[in-house]
This record gives C-alpha cells, structure tokens and sequence, in this order.
C-alpha cells in the first residue's frame, strides 16, 4: 500500500508544482512552458511505475518503465534494424513518393479549373476512407520487403497531401493574382513566385497529417506479410510471446520516430512560412 | 464561365425554368466535373487490369493451346505486365475481365461480388458483407462515443483550467504521433488477458484514434466566442456555467460537427485495424486478412468498398444531423 500512497503523493505534488507553474508569474516563460508538460509526463511515468510496482501487476499485463528502458537498452541493435526497416525503407521512401505524387498531379489539376472542381471533392472523399485496408492487396502485388510498405504508404499520403495542395494553390487573393498580371508575369512565374508560396502553410498542413499516416501504413503493412524484422512483424510476434517489454520498446521507437519526423517538419514549416499569422509572436 | 452567370440576369429565364437553370447549374458547378473525375478513375481501372492480370490470362491461354507470343513460360515469368498484354494484346485483353483470383479484379466483379454478399444473402450469415460490416459498425460505435465524450470532458478541461492547457494539450499532441495502430496488437491481448473480449478491445483502439480530433476542434470551438460576447454575458453577471451552458457551448457547435466527421473515420479505421492482430472470425478486418490468406481478391476488395461505403453513409449521417441542428441554432452557413 505504501508504494500507491506514494503515487498518489507524487501526484498531487506534480500537479501542486505545475499549478504554480502555470498561474505564476513564470508562466509566460518559454522555460515554464516546456517544464509543465514534462512534469506531467515524468509524473505519469512515476506514478506507472509505481502502481505496478504497488498493485504487483505482471509483466505480461503491464511491464514498469524500468523493464522497458533495460529492455531497451539491451536490445538496441535489434531496435535499430527494425526502425530502418519500416520508418527509413518503408515509411520516409513511400512518404518521398506519394506526397512528391500529390503534388506534382495537384500543379497539372490545378491548370483546368474543370479538373480542379472535380478533383478536390472526389479527393476529399476518399482522404476519409479507411484506405489501410489496401495493405493485403498491395503486399500481394509488391511482396513482402519494404517496397509494399512503401506502396501502402504512398497511397496512404497520396489524398490529404493532394487535397491541401490543390486548396493551397487557390490560396491567393484577386488582388496578387491582377498585381501579378499588371507585371506581366507567365504561369511560371506567377506559379513560382505567388502562388507556391502562399500554398507552403497548406503543404505544410498536407505533409503533417502525412508523417502520422506514413507510419501508421508502414507498420500495418507488416501485419499483412513482412520479412522477419521491422516494428510492426516484432510487435505482433513479441505479443504472441507475451514479451511486453519488448512490444513497449518498440512501441517507444515508434513515438520517438513519429515525434522527432514530425517535430522536423514543424520546424521546417516554421522555417518556410515564418510570415504566416500562426507563426507571429 | 457559367456557373457565375446570376440566376435571375437578362435572359436567364429564356428557354428554361429556374428549376432547370438551377440544375444545369449545379451539373455545370459540381456534379460534372466530380462525375468526370471518377469516371476516369473507373477507366484507368478497366484499363490497369489488363497489364496487372496480363501473366495470368496469358498462361490460361497458352495451357489451352493457344499461340502466345514468349513460346516458354521460363521467357514469360522474366517479363513485365505490360511487356505481356503488349506482346499479346488479344488474348491480355479478353483474359483480363473474367479471373477468378485476379491480381486486379475489374470494378464490375467487385460490384457483383458486393450485391451478392449485401443483397443475396442473409444478413445474419458469417457469408453477408452486411453482418461483418455490422461487428465492425458496433465497435466503431462504442469507440466513437466513448472517444467523443473524453474529448469533449478533456476539451472543456483545457479551456477551463490553464495547467491543464499546458500540461495535457502538449501531450495529446505527442500521442497522436505515435502510431497508436501499433499499440492494438497489445491492447487487445492485453484486455484479454484480463477477462476484457469481443466488442471493448477495438472499442478502446476506435476511441483513442477519434479523441484527437474532438478534442482539438472542442478546444477551438469553446474558445470561438469573442471578448465583445464574453464581455456582453459579463455585464449580464452570467456565472462561468452559465457562460459555457449558454454561449461556449452553443458556439462550438459547428467546430464539434466538423471533428464528429474525421473522429469518426479515424474511428471506423481504428475498428478494422483492431481486427486484423487477433486473427477476429467477424468484422471487415477479418474479411481482409482472410481474403488475403487465401488469395481471394475480389473478396478483399469487396470488404474494402463496403468499409468506405460504411465510412461515407455514416459522415453523410452526421453532416446530415448537423445541418438539421445548426439549421434549427440559426448557425447554418
């Protein structure tokens, strides 16, 4: 009992000290706005730790925070393999092509406005689908190796990248377009020098949504058919096992890949569109 | 262009009725181009199954004595789709429609293959599309509303209590990168193992895919109403409850609707996926996964058009309710 009072105690001190935090006069600090949310999750770790460690929950239930980080630590090797396989082989290369793909067909649809009208809500439409369930047929037709996840995920990325690219390239004011034509300026330049730019937040926006969804087909892929690595074929193997720890460590790898790709798009969007109003201090 | 030509202009009425200017106007606007649009994608499709089925038809032919252009099957295993149906374009051609397993099934078989296991069959029998695609619409469901409500709680949390806005929201984000797809496997023999099957399992995947959007669009929603409207309900001595029953809330109505709509794709995703790490017997997933043991195409694409025949009947409901409601709000836009 002892170890779940002190989750509790740990608990109502984390949420004491962000309270202060947070209303205090510290709280428009960068420094406290990085530091609430990390004592929220170190709390939660904490408190997951001991609760497990209190409640005595076996291993195949729920491993602590501790048997995860010393699995992960001994099985790094093994962890790296399968993060090349599915996030550098399988999610960045079919991220690369799809949404390279949508965009290059969202510039040729964006030329004929009848296109346009046709594409943006047939587009729509199957963004909402659940287009995961094209995994079984795509490893039929390109096997097991990487070059199916990346085909699951190409067509994964391939609407919401088009979709926000061909909503980004109508992003333009009448006004920039005739001031633009007052110059003189050809499609090219117009498209170069006016319109890709005001369409970066909607990139920006496409290519978010997709480094959550490159994953997320890459690693289902690998429920469908996979060689014998990669962190979709070890989770599932590693749960027959009942081997949680090492499902945990995986699923660790999975956050940090997904966080750290997507923090890296966020920070070059910031970078790209640094005039846009949602970046102004 | 014509779809800005104002209905009532001069000569506008010359010829046709309103109604039916209006309605050429619309085909003009929406439905043509869109129509247009899928109708390529139907024959690229028609036109894809000949290369993608082309070693198959070739082989039938030739084992039924036919004279294919590659006389050894060796030579034709070496060769592409495309090389194939443009050696042999006849018989690429007429093999390419009528498969039984093929690589790429034609839109017509999986149109017949979706009538004949929705329309011809009892529903309650584990052959009928329409029993799988109610396993998977029940925990979709349970998901969905379990995965609202949290949002919704957490949402007027966030927009209530500033630690929680610091501490929570950075952390709704982060979980929403991490592929949630990856953790089903484990929930779902997790829950097992603790007496939990059946419907709850894929319930909890659905509703962690569909909080996110909820919770992000609740948080926008909530804090829609400006400082003049804020200030107006102030001077009113409104207290905070009164606030959020009578201006936050009903304000965030459009904002809710539109994260309903992604929650519940993201939830019918979540639904199929949860099928596919527990070898389920029921569901769309299941579907898929056996189509994909045993090779049977048209089995796998029919379960993947009647999951987005679900997912489009189901956001068609919701943007239904939600023009009613806001309609009777006097929000419709």
């Amino acid at each position: 009992m002892g170890l779940i009072a002190m989750a509790l105690a740990l608990w109502a001190a984390g949420w004491m000290l962000n309270v202060r935090l947070a209303t205090g006069p510290v709280a428009q600090t960068r420094a406290a706005q990085l530091a609430v949310p990390i004592i929220f999750g170190l709390t939660l770790l904490g408190i997951w730790e001991l609760v497990v460690r209190g409640l005595d929950v076996p291993g195949v239930i729920l491993p602590a925070p501790t048997a995860i980080a010393a699995t992960f630590a001994a099985q790094i090797d093994l962890l790296w393999q399968d993060f090349v396989q599915t996030f550098v082989k399988g999610a960045l290369s079919g991220f690369a092509m799809g949404c390279a793909a949508a965009f290059a067909v969202a510039i040729l649809a964006d030329r004929t406005e009848f296109l346009r009208r046709g594409i943006l809500p047939v587009g729509n439409f199957m963004a909402a689908l659940p287009i995961v369930g094209t995994a079984p047929i795509l490893v039929m037709w390109f096997g097991f190796d990487w070059q199916s996840k990346a085909a699951v995920v190409v067509v994964m990325v391939f609407f919401p990248m088009l979709v926000n690219t061909v909503a980004g390239l109508q992003d333009t004011a009448a006004m920039q377009r005739d001031l633009m034509r007052t110059y003189g300026a050809s499609y090219l330049q117009t498209l170069i020098k006016l319109r890709l730019p005001a369409a970066m937040p909607f990139i920006f926006n496409g290519l978010k949504i997709s480094t959550t969804l490159a994953l997320i087909g890459a690693i289902v892929a690998e429920f469908f058919g996979s060689p014998i690595m990669g962190v979709g074929f070890r989770i599932s193997t590693s749960v027959g096992q009942l081997a949680l720890d090492m499902v945990w460590a995986e699923i660790v790898v999975a956050a940090l890949a997904g966080t750290l790709f997507y923090g890296a798009v966020a920070a070059l969007e910031k970078r790209v569109t640094f005039w846009h109003p949602s970046h102004r201090r | 262009m014509s779809d800005t030509a104002p209905i009532a202009g001069q000569g506008a009425g010359v010829g046709r009725s309103g109604r039916v200017a209006l309605f050429s106007r619309a085909l003009a606007g929406g439905l043509a181009p869109v129509l247009t649009v899928v109708a390529a994608l139907i024959a690229f499709w028609y036109l894809a199954c000949i290369p993608m089925n082309a070693a198959q038809s070739v082989l039938d032919a030739s084992r039924a004595g036919a004279v294919v252009s590659p006389e050894s099957p060796a030579e034709r295993r070496q060769m592409g789709g495309l090389a194939l149906a443009l050696g042999n374009p006849g018989i690429a051609f007429e093999g390419a429609y009528s498969q039984e397993r093929a690589r790429l099934p034609a839109p017509h078989q999986v149109a017949a293959e979706l009538w004949n296991s929705t329309a011809r069959i009892a529903p309650t029998s584990p052959r009928s599309l329409i029993y799988h695609a109610w396993v998977t619409l029940s925990a979709t469901g349970l998901g969905f509303l379990i995965g609202t409500g949290l949002g919704i709680l957490l949402a007027v949390g966030i927009v209530h209590s500033r630690v929680m806005d610091m501490s929570v929201m950075p952390w709704a984000i982060v979980s929403q990168t991490i592929p949630i797809i990856a953790i089903a496997p484990m929930i779902i023999v997790v829950l097992y193992s603790i007496g939990i099957q059946g419907l709850v399992p894929k319930a909890v995947i659905s509703a962690y895919l569909s909080f996110f959007p909820v919770i992000v669009g609740m948080v926008k929603g909530l804090r829609s109403p400006d400082a003049m409207q804020l200030d107006l309900l102030a001077t009113y001595g409104a207290s905070k409850p009164e606030t959020f029953w009578k201006l936050r809330l009903p304000a965030s109505t459009p904002y809710l609707f539109a994260s309903l709509k992604i929650g519940f794709a993201a939830a019918l995703i979540g639904a199929i996926v949860g099928e596919l790490p527990t070898g389920a017997t029921a569901g769309l997933g299941a579907r898929l996964l056996a189509g994909s043991y045993y090779g049977q195409t048209v089995q796998i694409w029919s379960a993947l058009f009647a999951a987005a025949i679900l997912a489009a009947l189901c956001v068609g409901l919701i943007g239904m309710i939600e023009r009613a409601l806001l309609g009777r709000m006097g929000m419709r836009r």
